[in-house]
């Protein structure tokens, strides 16, 4: 393995414990954690540190291991969780991301919350009494722990730190097998860790140590005797050797606190010797830490998406495979009722459970969205100083993967937003009759064949005037505008569009709501807002359940079928006369409920069809998609609404304006898919510059 | 894209030799993928007019080029007769539009000859060689020459 794949893999387990952190966090501020819980976060913590350190990433070490030390109190209840602890915690787990983030990207930058948090902690820290930390603290700096030997006599120095004066004093024999060394540990990285808990000696023995030219230098030779003395019990040791069960012999002897045995030959105070622990399996001790027992988890497998995407594809040409053999064995004239028909639907179903089976590969809980977003949140309050209560609801709820990724931008936005601007401050909340606490609600469903996902706020709610005479003040709208209060609110995605008086640091440069509908839109979905003056607002989101299907209608123009995204189809409409007016040479506007849309011709706009179809006998599709004006494009003719696979034209071709994509029907031909965006701003530059313009470029 | 290989004189190359715009040409076997009868494809808007469409190859859409038309020769009627050879290009897939395809020749490579200058400057420089096939003459096609300019089949 090489390095990089070492730390691709390090980057991939940290996301994970990263969501148990945060999972297990959530449980703490809800009040619903047991031991158990403080136990994974602790674990999760320590996780990180451990594989940290081999990566040499001193920042983010050293500041598990602070945070490590506050957790472990909390753990051996040492420290109260006050609603200050608990906020610290969650503020620090925040930082863990950031510096886990950092350190991914390499951007050797140091989160800016990092040196408040750190003091946070460490100030914690010492309140829960840790006995000897401090002292420890700086004797050995958590430096850069590169997969080398280190000195050995560096760690003879450790115990020199303190006394041994301690309550309790333990003696550990501790024997890595080869196997330790293999799963990467670190027995220098063990001894820290015993350092934290108390003062400790170490003896290395280097007896079974062969001749220079006999040494395998992947095998294990060496073993230590560690006597750590100070206010610890057994659990805390044994959870210190917790990742090494089962790759080393070990044995924890308590020693009489005044006696100072020969190494290796611990005393036994009447029959009070715990058994040694020949760390072979989650056995015994009772006590609280000993519940620490990981649950056992589901294997899960990591596969490259790639690997799937191929198999999405595979398994959509089944689909359609299966309907042309249909459509030629219907055409064949087989009865119906004749066991190859029977077989045949048979296949179908096989067909489709294989597909939702592959898409359920690509499907993930929203949860580590939702969890980022709850971050984000803080991060939010904290810059604002709002005091913000975050709510999920529905986290279970599995979209496709890529599509969790690409909602991070677009949904952290919006939470900002709901943050900085939606909800008002402690004072003024209480102005208004609401409790100080504001609060913030991520919700996520399945409804028919779709997500929704909401952000929802219960503050002061859009103030509409302010948003119009901005729009006016901007020139996105005419003075006289009368509007609709959707259609206020849907000035908020207009590009350039800012309604915060002060430009902050979390939201308000004005880039951001036309690019959050950009970007849900082109995973073909739809935003809609909902608010209530005083009462707050709700931004709905509704996605595909997977990026790869769109919902489509299938109309057909100057002969040639093509798809049009159901995501941006207002309605369709089949023209009564008068409601098209002519409006110049060529042009034609669409009357509806008393506003005028313009009206083009999709095969004129794809160059595909010259001749001037009279829009009155065509078919009207009404589509807004982005931040373009809507248009009525007239088709000759629509034939169907259903899902289609995209292909993708620019692999083998490249981008063709007006179309995003194709699709392969049930005939085995290829239909294109419209791109509702393009077409809406190519008719009103064909309006500019008319005719002429198709065939030539 | 990579650099043509250089052919040694002693090596024996095969090519699959075809016939457009009454021309004859040949393709190195190695670039070609499958060959397949004409069938309807779907047309494209705003594209070259030797792009004729796209068609579905198991599932992929390929562009479908009319290699008449494309060198020069006048555009091909595609009637169900006419074959379309599919080339792999680096990572793309492309049809090619051909009146007939002929046969697999082999040929020395001291025996192709460079394709003199006849002051045209049209597509005829991806015409990387000529060699002479019993009474007649077949012009050996470069491929990443044809496409390269066009990379993007978008006009």
């Amino acid at each position: 393995m090489s390095m990089d794949s070492l730390k691709a893999t390090f980057f991939a387990e940290c996301e994970d414990l990263l969501d148990a952190l945060s999972e297990g966090l959530a449980a703490m501020s809800d009040g619903t954690a047991d031991p158990e819980t403080v136990n994974a976060i602790f674990r999760a913590v320590h996780s990180i540190k451990g594989s940290g350190g081999a990566f040499g990433l001193e920042d983010l070490v050293s500041f598990a291991h602070i945070y490590e030390n506050v957790l472990d109190q909390i753990r051996a209840e040492t420290l109260d969780v006050t609603p200050a602890v608990m906020k610290t915690v969650l503020r620090a787990s925040d930082v863990l991301a950031a510096l886990v983030e950092e350190a991914h990207a390499e951007t050797g930058q140091q989160p800016e919350a990092m040196a408040a948090v750190k003091a946070e902690l460490t100030a914690l820290s010492s309140v829960g009494g840790a006995s000897s930390e401090s002292g420890l603290e700086d004797a050995f700096s958590f430096e850069a722990l590169p997969f080398e030997a280190i000195e050995l006599s560096d760690l003879g120095d450790l115990g020199d730190a303190g006394e041994l004066t301690g309550d309790a004093r333990y003696q550990i024999t501790f024997k890595p097998e080869r196997a330790l060394y293999e799963n990467s540990h670190d027995p220098v990285i063990l001894f820290m860790a015993l350092a934290d808990l108390g003062d400790v000696v170490v003896e290395c023995d280097t007896d079974a140590l062969p001749v220079l030219a006999d040494i395998d230098p992947a095998e294990s030779y060496l073993s230590w005797t560690v006597t750590v003395s100070g206010d610890v019990s057994r659990e805390e040791i044994g959870a210190v050797f917790e990742f090494v069960e089962g790759l080393c012999t070990l044995e924890i002897a308590l020693e009489e606190t005044e006696t100072l045995p020969p190494v290796g030959d611990a005393v036994e105070p009447d029959g009070a010797v715990d058994a040694p622990i020949t760390a072979a399996g989650p056995s015994e001790p009772a006590g609280k830490a000993r519940q620490s027992a990981p649950q056992s988890k589901r294997p899960t497998l990591r596969v490259d998406p790639d690997r799937v995407d191929r198999l999405i594809n595979t398994v959509g040409e089944l689909i359609i495979n299966q309907a042309v053999i249909s459509q030629k064995v219907v055409a064949s004239g087989i009865a119906q009722n004749s066991d190859l028909m029977a077989d045949l639907d048979d296949y179908g179903f096989l067909a489709r459970d294989i597909q939702e089976g592959v898409m359920a590969i690509r499907a993930q809980p929203v949860k580590p969205l939702f969890q980022r977003m709850a971050r984000i949140a803080r991060e939010a309050g904290d810059a604002t100083g709002k005091d913000v209560n975050f709510v999920m609801e529905g986290e279970m709820t599995e979209i496709d993967k890529s599509l969790v990724e690409r909602l991070t931008d677009p949904m952290t936005h919006l939470v900002r937003n709901a943050v900085d601007h939606g909800l008002e401050t402690g004072d003024e909340r209480r102005a208004a009759g609401k409790s100080s606490q504001g609060q913030l609600c991520l919700s996520a469903e399945h409804r028919s064949g779709h997500v929704m996902i909401t952000v929802r706020d219960d503050g002061r709610g859009l103030n509409r005037e302010k948003i119009l005479a901005k729009a006016i003040e901007r020139g996105l709208v005419a003075k006289d505008a009368k509007l609709s209060e959707a259609e206020i609110d849907n000035l908020l995605f207009a590009p350039g569009f800012s309604t915060a008086e002060t430009v902050t640091n979390l939201s308000g440069r004005g880039v951001g709501m036309d690019v959050v509908l950009t970007e849900i839109q082109s995973m073909g979905g739809r935003i809609a807002i909902s608010s209530e003056p005083g009462k707050g607002s709700e931004f709905s989101i509704s996605l595909p359940l997977t990026l790869a299907v769109l919902d489509g209608m299938v109309v057909t123009v100057a002969g040639q079928t093509l798809v049009l995204p159901l995501s941006c189809i207002i309605e369709t409409i089949r023209p009564r006369t008068g409601d098209i007016r002519p409006l110049g040479p060529n042009g034609h506007v669409l009357s509806i409920r008393g506003a005028f849309v313009p009206v083009v011709s999709l095969g004129a706009i794809l160059g595909l069809d010259n001749s001037c179809v009279d829009p009155e006998s065509s078919v009207l599709v009404h589509i807004q998609s982005g931040g373009a004006n809507p248009v009525a494009v007239s088709v000759d003719d629509i034939s169907d609404q259903r899902q289609v696979v995209m292909k993708s034209l620019e692999a083998n071709y490249g981008a063709i304006p007006g179309v995003s994509a194709a699709t392969i029907l049930g005939d085995g031909k290829i239909a294109l898919i419209v791109d509702p965006d393009a077409v809406s701003k190519m008719a009103i530059e064909a309006d500019e510059t008319p005719i002429t313009f198709e065939l030539e470029i | 894209m990579s650099e043509p290989v250089e052919w040694q004189d002693d090596q024996n190359i095969e090519f699959v030799s075809l016939i457009a715009g009454g021309q004859g040409f040949c393709i190195e076997i190695t670039e070609i993928r499958e060959i397949r009868r004409w069938s309807p494809v779907t047309p494209l808007p705003f594209s070259q007019p030797d792009v004729l469409g796209v068609m579905n190859l198991r599932g992929s859409v390929i562009p479908i080029i009319d290699l008449s038309a494309k060198l020069g020769l006048g555009a091909i009627t595609p009637t169900a007769r006419h074959v379309i050879i599919v080339v792999v290009l680096s990572d793309r897939t492309v049809g090619l539009l051909v009146d007939a395809v002929s046969e697999i020749l082999t040929i020395q490579g001291e025996n192709i000859r460079s394709a003199p200058n006849t002051g045209q400057t049209n597509d005829i420089r991806s015409i990387r060689g000529l060699v002479e096939v019993g009474d007649g003459m077949s012009r050996v096609i470069d491929l990443r020459i044809l496409f390269n300019d066009s990379c993007d089949l978008v006009a």
